[in-house]
């Protein structure tokens, strides 16, 4: 096991790293130490800092999507409606589905579906093709990213709706709190380590997105929505070049870790004990 | 005893409400059901109404081409081997870990812990050097090691925790009672560890089925896909015949829909559980 675990992870790992530091197309025999020219040449790569940018900024966009929307959902679905489970299997359905394989569901919808909707109902931003225009490819990746990974969230925050307790809210509704202020000062302290779980995982995931921009757009139109690990495999498989995706994950895991570390130790300051 | 219950109309407002977002949700998998039913006549003409005359043509040729039966084995099998490999391993190497306390466990346990940091990706270019030195490249066998790599550290950061909840004293008692080593890990610890090792296999099982990258970059001859992989080689061959491209998604998202459907509780209750936990 320990072997194994060394040869595919922490091995590569390493190698990683030694890699970035030098100069190999992944063919050849001939492998030069590089220095940092792998490392300058990402500085001045204009390709490369339109991907961080595109990865932030989605990162960011489905982070507060996924928070927002899976919160509010979850309070809805606390409220013990008639038809809740049932819903509730609706809006988990697409979480335990393949990410490739929705891509491709909804690059369908969104190149032939919403263009015969746009028709049929006269709406006009529906006609165009979503998928060649820039800022409309920037939200499809956001809408299905959302659409596909809602459901998990939901039942985080409704698991940690569900611990609130029933007499702590009663006791508050008696002593004459409303429900903005039942909402604000007991539900949301006491859910903080659901909503630790929940930014954590979206932010994290947001940064990895590889499946969507594959299959979706498939980096397009013109890269603009290619993510590091999307650009990593490009590099690597399809352009032949080993160490400077060697050096671009090196990049990748600092801001991981970084963001991770920032992450648990503010969110950890502000939960409460109870 | 809740306050919404007096607000009858607010209740009936939202009920109303989610109803229609979760049609919404379910609305592309219609799409992709009654399309896959149409011919490619119909399909050009219009994609939005019910099929007129439903045919089953698409789903027989989606089967020969896509080679289904040979793309979902593929998965069954990657699935079943990495899953069950991973919690072997994990399970006895946990064990092992926990009752053995000492220099050299701390040492094991933390080196693997700190690789949960690490995700596929960063490694991905020198794993698939190593893999090719190996000959592991394109092979189930390769890919299946690839997942016990992986999955191993979460999978043992789970265990572990949970192998110092159960009594020493148990296995004193079994000792005492002539037990060895290896019986009293496959009859006390292992029926123990049961609660852990189903949410560990769920999440494990949904993360090797849909998983694509590795496939993508491990497997490379036709014969060795897993249904991702197939799906994605059928789609950009197909790319304009829409009515056959709704039925691969069709059939290739049917096992899980129905694995998730029978799974339902445990499967919530093990994701949960697990984000919870990690």
């Amino acid at each position: 096991m320990l072997i194994l675990f060394a040869t595919f992870v922490l091995f590569p790992f390493f190698r990683s790293i030694v890699y970035s530091f030098q100069d190999w197309n992944g063919i050849s025999n001939h492998i030069h130490w590089a220095g940092w020219s792998n490392y300058l040449r990402m500085m001045k790569d204009q390709t490369f800092a339109r991907t961080i940018i595109f990865t932030v900024e989605y990162t960011v966009t489905t982070a507060i999507a996924f928070n927002a929307f899976g919160l509010a959902l979850a309070v809805a679905f606390n409220s013990r409606l008639a038809t809740s489970n049932v819903l509730r299997t609706a809006f988990f359905l697409p979480t335990v589905m393949s990410v490739v394989i929705v891509g491709y569901l909804w690059s369908f919808i969104i190149t032939n579906i919403f263009p015969e909707i746009g028709r049929a109902t006269g709406i006009v931003l529906l006609q165009s093709n979503w998928l060649v225009d820039p800022t409309h490819a920037f939200w499809s990746t956001v809408m299905v990213t959302v659409w596909q990974g809602i459901g998990y969230y939901i039942i985080i925050y409704l698991a940690g709706l569900q611990s609130v307790p029933v007499n702590l809210l009663e006791a508050a509704e008696m002593d004459g709190a409303g429900r903005g202020a039942r909402f604000r000062q007991i539900v949301l302290p006491m859910i903080r380590p659901s909503a630790t779980i929940c930014l954590f995982l979206s932010v994290v995931n947001g940064f990895k997105s590889f499946d969507i921009n594959y299959s979706l757009t498939m980096g397009g139109p013109y890269g603009t929505t290619q993510s590091i690990s999307f650009q990593m495999y490009q590099d690597a498989f399809s352009k032949n070049l080993f160490s400077y995706a060697s050096a671009e994950a090196v990049v990748f895991f600092i801001i991981l870790s970084v963001l991770s570390l920032v992450q648990v130790s503010v969110m950890k300051r502000r939960e409460v004990g109870a | 005893m809740n306050s919404i219950s007096r607000y009858g109309w607010r209740k009936l407002l939202l009920e109303t409400l989610l109803i229609v977002l979760a049609l919404l949700m379910l609305y592309p998998f219609y799409l992709a059901i009654i399309n896959s039913f149409k011919s490619y006549q119909e399909v050009s003409a219009s994609l939005l109404a019910f099929p007129s005359k439903p045919t089953l043509v698409n789903f027989s040729h989606v089967w020969n081409e896509m080679d289904y039966p040979r793309a979902f084995l593929n998965s069954v099998v990657i699935t079943v081997c990495s899953v069950a490999g991973v919690i072997a391993f994990s399970a006895a190497a946990a064990y092992r870990l926990v009752r053995r306390p000492g220099r050299t466990s701390s040492f094991i346990f933390f080196m693997v812990i700190s690789s949960l940091v690490i995700p596929f990706q960063i490694v991905m270019v020198p794993a698939l050097m190593v893999a090719r030195t190996l000959h592991l490249v394109n092979t189930i066998q390769g890919v299946i090691l690839m997942y016990w790599g992986f999955l191993v550290p979460t999978a043992l950061f789970f265990f572990h925790g949970f192998v110092k909840t159960i009594p020493y004293e148990l296995e004193e008692s079994a000792r005492m009672d002539g037990c060895g080593p290896f019986r009293i890990f496959f009859r006390i610890v292992l029926p123990l560890l049961l609660p852990i090792a189903t949410i560990i296999t769920i999440i494990d099982v949904l993360a090797v089925y849909n998983d694509f990258m590795l496939p993508l970059v491990m497997i490379s001859s036709n014969t060795l896909r897993t249904l991702p992989l197939a799906v994605s080689v059928f789609f950009t061959a197909y790319s304009f015949q829409w009515n056959s491209i709704m039925t691969a998604l069709t059939m290739s998202l049917l096992p899980i829909v129905v694995f998730f459907l029978f799974m339902q509780r445990y499967i919530v209750r093990g994701l949960v559980a697990g984000a919870v936990k990690g």
